[in-house]
């Protein structure tokens, strides 16, 4: 008897995963089975359209590129040195400690309120506008957590025995970090940011708390441009009644998902290959 | 291919004893230490040192593992400055200058009192980037060219330009272990120190490569005053012209070398060496 | 000396950055706590925070947030329902059962499940799961609280999962050798004995689960509805805190108007919600940390 609800007990647990992962499996059908043939390389190039058949998500992917590759310029120095900070120089201060329990609520406030940040301080009171700029900021402070975080894991990998090396030269604590340190915890760091960026590709409440708009016909000339992104025009395109539309969203996520999953492979690549060479 | 060196003539039949001045040597006093305390927390770990470590000689420091040798070691260039809660008392004067006073700048401390690790340490980069570092960062070389020259240098000094003259910039980590720390030792004469210290710099290492190791130290102090720690006592015999035994964070004896091998003062060096306890 | 100088210059920027996460924090208390005093100064507090009714939007104003906390209640209570025992048993079988070989290729599949951006699980809700509910339940509405909230507690299963599994392995293997050693079943010793081990750890992870389903936006501003509407029935309309900030910020709603404060209130109330979960949970994490360090 208890032999049986052991047995029956393992089953029920592993169904329990095995709905998550069917589940998993529908979404993916659903989405390509959608999706799948609007994708090509004219809804790739084509601007946004009130015609369904024309409409395609080029102002929204370069947004969407706009944004990321500014959000990391902006998340990289602030949190790799915030990190550099915690985890080199202030280890152990109650002031440190503080910034630290801080730093693992941020990472579990929702995006949304990342959101009204923005509005209220970068577009109005910074007055950046509903720009590039103004977006980027914005996920920047979102992705700032999880940056800080996996440069500290990259930099607690870093031997001692190679700062002790290193100040037996002569070095000075910075000139350790900047020559020694750094560059060995860097894929690390990059894969950190990599993981960060692929979560912040895929934002849609923080941007449209700031404005970001859901109709834009041209694609971002500047930093101060307004924009209009991925996850945004799908949004817009669900929204809409006709089911023509829903087969844009449909094309559009798996355009993003694309992005995303190369993101992530790019992060495992840049891992193995650090694992490697750790081994070596 | 002689590896154990002769004692020094100068050395014959003087007798040196714990807190004399050793007047054996004409040898000036290079590093005076007077009562020195150190602390991990509130534990302490070096109760009352005093020693006076002469120039262009090699000193041993031997114990057993615990004992503080290696703690002491590093007291010398203020390498336990990096751990934090760590505090030190006493005095340590090095050519007449305290080096713990509150101007003293540990930069240029360090530049004048190299180091050699237990384990080697060579940074993941070329092998001439890890001799070239120390003299980058301190801005010791004016030109390309000095720099090149300066990295052979202290390669030959560290016996092994031959093993790497034409793979500079390869990757140190393809070095054997031995080559290794050979590496890690003209990275430290790169940046010419006067004083050497050595963390048991051979413990890693095959009996071979040991044998290189010291050898090198034997040339090495012509120019430069050597501090080694080693928990191999025929090597301390081997290489030092003074040995320092330590025993519980205290040092017990420090005489030269062939009289704490042959004629201890103490009884617990003499049950040590002879390895009766330890 | 300059060397120092320098030195000391590149910790003050490097605190500067660190500190940057404090400003993060203070900037979004300040913004969100001025214009919730301006919002207050024109509606009663209490008026605010139990009246029934919501209509910012229409001629007839009611501020009463209740609506939408229901509706925010009601969707994460489904959720829940879903993410937590199976992202408990999940994590049981991934911890106490699964080959190490099968639990390698899973855990990266969980991964991605965590990693799909939101919006695409909004459109499964109202394109695939809703039609789906309908066809069982021919009353369901096209937009109701069941479809997003089954998905987001598809979405949250994941974290659970992955964090109540590092709970559980954190429990030495002394502990299931001693269940073992007494003739206990796998059965026995996991939930008698590695999960109240995992205890905190595991109620640590559940109250995150719930902080992050009460922000989720996305899913619900798209299939949940923007009706906000005080019940308890998962078949009608309703809106969520989250969907009505997107709802307001979708229109072209001018600064330092009374709608435009309303986003603010909300989302204070929001912030003041999940910060005090996430608060308890970084507090029940350190205290299981302290418990098998």
């Amino acid at each position: 008897m208890r032999k049986h609800a052991d047995v029956i007990f393992e089953f029920v647990s592993l169904g329990a995963l095995l709905v998550a992962l069917a589940a998993l499996a529908a979404l993916v059908f659903d989405l390509v089975s959608d999706g799948g043939s609007r994708l090509s390389w004219q809804f790739l190039t084509n601007i946004a359209s009130r015609n369904a058949e024309n409409a395609g998500v080029y102002h929204a992917l370069m947004g969407s590129i706009w944004v990321i590759a500014l959000t990391g310029a902006l998340a990289l120095p602030a949190g790799v040195a915030a990190a550099i900070y915690l985890e080199e120089y202030g280890s152990r201060s109650r002031t440190a400690r503080f910034i630290e329990l801080n730093i693992s609520n941020l990472a579990a406030v929702p995006s949304i309120i990342y959101g009204l940040l923005g509005l209220g301080l970068f577009v109005r009171l910074m007055a950046m506008g509903q720009s590039v700029m103004a977006g980027a900021a914005t996920l920047a402070l979102l992705a700032l957590p999880v940056v800080i975080m996996s440069t500290r894991e990259a930099l607690r990998t870093v031997p001692n025995t190679i700062r002790e090396g290193s100040y037996a030269l002569g070095a000075t604590k910075w000139q350790t970090i900047w020559n020694q340190v750094l560059p060995m915890a860097l894929p690390g760091v990059l894969t950190g940011l990599i993981l960060a960026l692929s979560r912040a590709i895929g934002e849609t409440a923080p941007l449209i708390t700031i404005g970001a708009l859901t109709y834009i016909p041209f694609a971002p000339d500047g930093i101060w441009s307004k924009f209009t992104v991925l996850p945004i025009q799908v949004f817009n395109w669900v929204s809409r009644p006709q089911p023509e539309f829903k087969a844009n969203a449909a094309a559009g996520i798996l355009v993003l998902m694309v992005l995303l999953l190369s993101m992530n492979a790019i992060a495992i690549v840049v891992r193995d290959r650090q694992q490697r060479r750790g081994r070596a | 291919m002689n590896a154990t060196p002769p004692v020094p003539a100068s050395l014959a039949g003087v007798a040196a004893r714990p807190g004399q001045h050793v007047n054996a040597l004409d040898s000036p006093v290079k590093i005076n230490v007077d009562g020195l305390n150190f602390f991990y927390g509130p534990k302490r770990a070096l109760d009352g040192i005093s020693i006076q470590i002469r120039a262009k000689l090699v000193t041993a420091f031997i114990g057993p593992s615990g004992c503080g040798k290696s703690t002491f070691l590093r007291t010398l260039n203020r390498m336990n400055d990096i751990i934090p809660m760590t505090r030190v008392e006493g005095t340590v004067l090095i050519d007449g200058e305290s080096i713990y006073d509150a101007g003293v700048d540990v930069v240029h401390l360090r530049r004048k009192v190299g180091m050699v690790f237990q384990k080697s340490n060579p940074f993941p980069k070329s092998i001439f980037e890890n001799v070239s570092y120390g003299l980058r960062i301190n801005g010791l070389v004016k030109s390309k060219a000095e720099m090149a020259d300066r990295v052979e240098e202290s390669l030959r000094q560290a016996a092994i330009w031959d093993e790497v003259k034409d793979r500079l910039h390869d990757s140190a980590l393809a070095l054997s272990g031995g080559q290794q720390q050979r590496l890690c030792i003209a990275r430290a004469l790169a940046i010419r120190p006067e004083i050497l210290l050595m963390d048991e710099p051979a413990s890693a290492l095959d009996p071979i490569a040991t044998q290189r190791i010291e050898e090198l130290i034997y040339e090495l102090k012509k120019q430069y005053t050597i501090v080694i720690v080693t928990h191999n006592m025929q090597q301390a015999a081997r290489v030092s012209d003074f040995t320092a035994f330590f025993w519980l964070g205290r040092l017990v004896e420090f005489d030269r070398t062939d009289r704490i091998f042959t004629a201890p003062a103490e009884k617990l060096t003499e049950d040590y060496v002879t390895g009766r306890c330890g | 000396m300059t060397t120092r100088t320098l030195e000391w210059i590149i910790e003050r920027a490097l605190f500067l950055c660190a500190a940057l996460s404090l400003l993060t924090t203070g900037g979004i208390i300040a913004v969100l706590a001025f214009e919730t005093y301006e919002f207050l100064r024109e509606v009663p507090v209490l008026d605010f925070l139990t009246g029934t009714e919501w209509t910012p939007l229409f001629s007839n104003q009611k501020f009463g947030v209740l609506p939408l906390v229901v509706g925010t209640m009601l969707v994460s209570s489904i959720a829940m329902v879903v993410a937590l025992p199976m992202g408990l048993l999940s994590a049981i079988y991934l911890s106490e059962y699964s080959p190490s070989g099968f639990r390698r290729i899973v855990k990266p599949v969980l991964e991605i499940l965590a990693g799909v951006p939101t919006v695409v699980y909004g459109y499964f809700a109202l394109t695939f799961v809703t039609p789906l509910l309908q066809q069982i339940f021919p009353t369901l509405s096209g937009f109701n609280a069941l479809s997003p909230g089954l998905v987001m507690g598809l979405m949250i299963l994941p974290l659970v999962s992955s964090l109540s599994e590092d709970a559980m392995r954190a429990v030495p293997q002394g502990l299931r050798e001693g269940s073992y050693a007494l003739g206990a079943t796998r059965m026995q010793t996991a939930l008698k004995v590695v999960v109240p081990a995992a205890f905190s750890g595991i109620t640590a992870a559940f109250i995150l689960a719930v902080s992050r389903a009460i922000g989720e936006t996305m899913i619900v501003a798209i299939a949940a509805g923007q009706q906000p509407r005080l019940t308890g029935n998962p078949f009608v309309p309703i809106e969520t805190m989250t969907a009505y900030i997107v709802q307001v910020s979708l229109g072209d709603t001018p600064q330092g108007t009374i709608e435009y404060r309303t986003i603010f209130a909300v989302g204070m109330l929001l912030f003041v919600m999940t910060f005090g979960l996430n608060l308890f949970s970084t507090w029940l994490r350190e205290r299981f940390r302290e418990e098998y360090a």
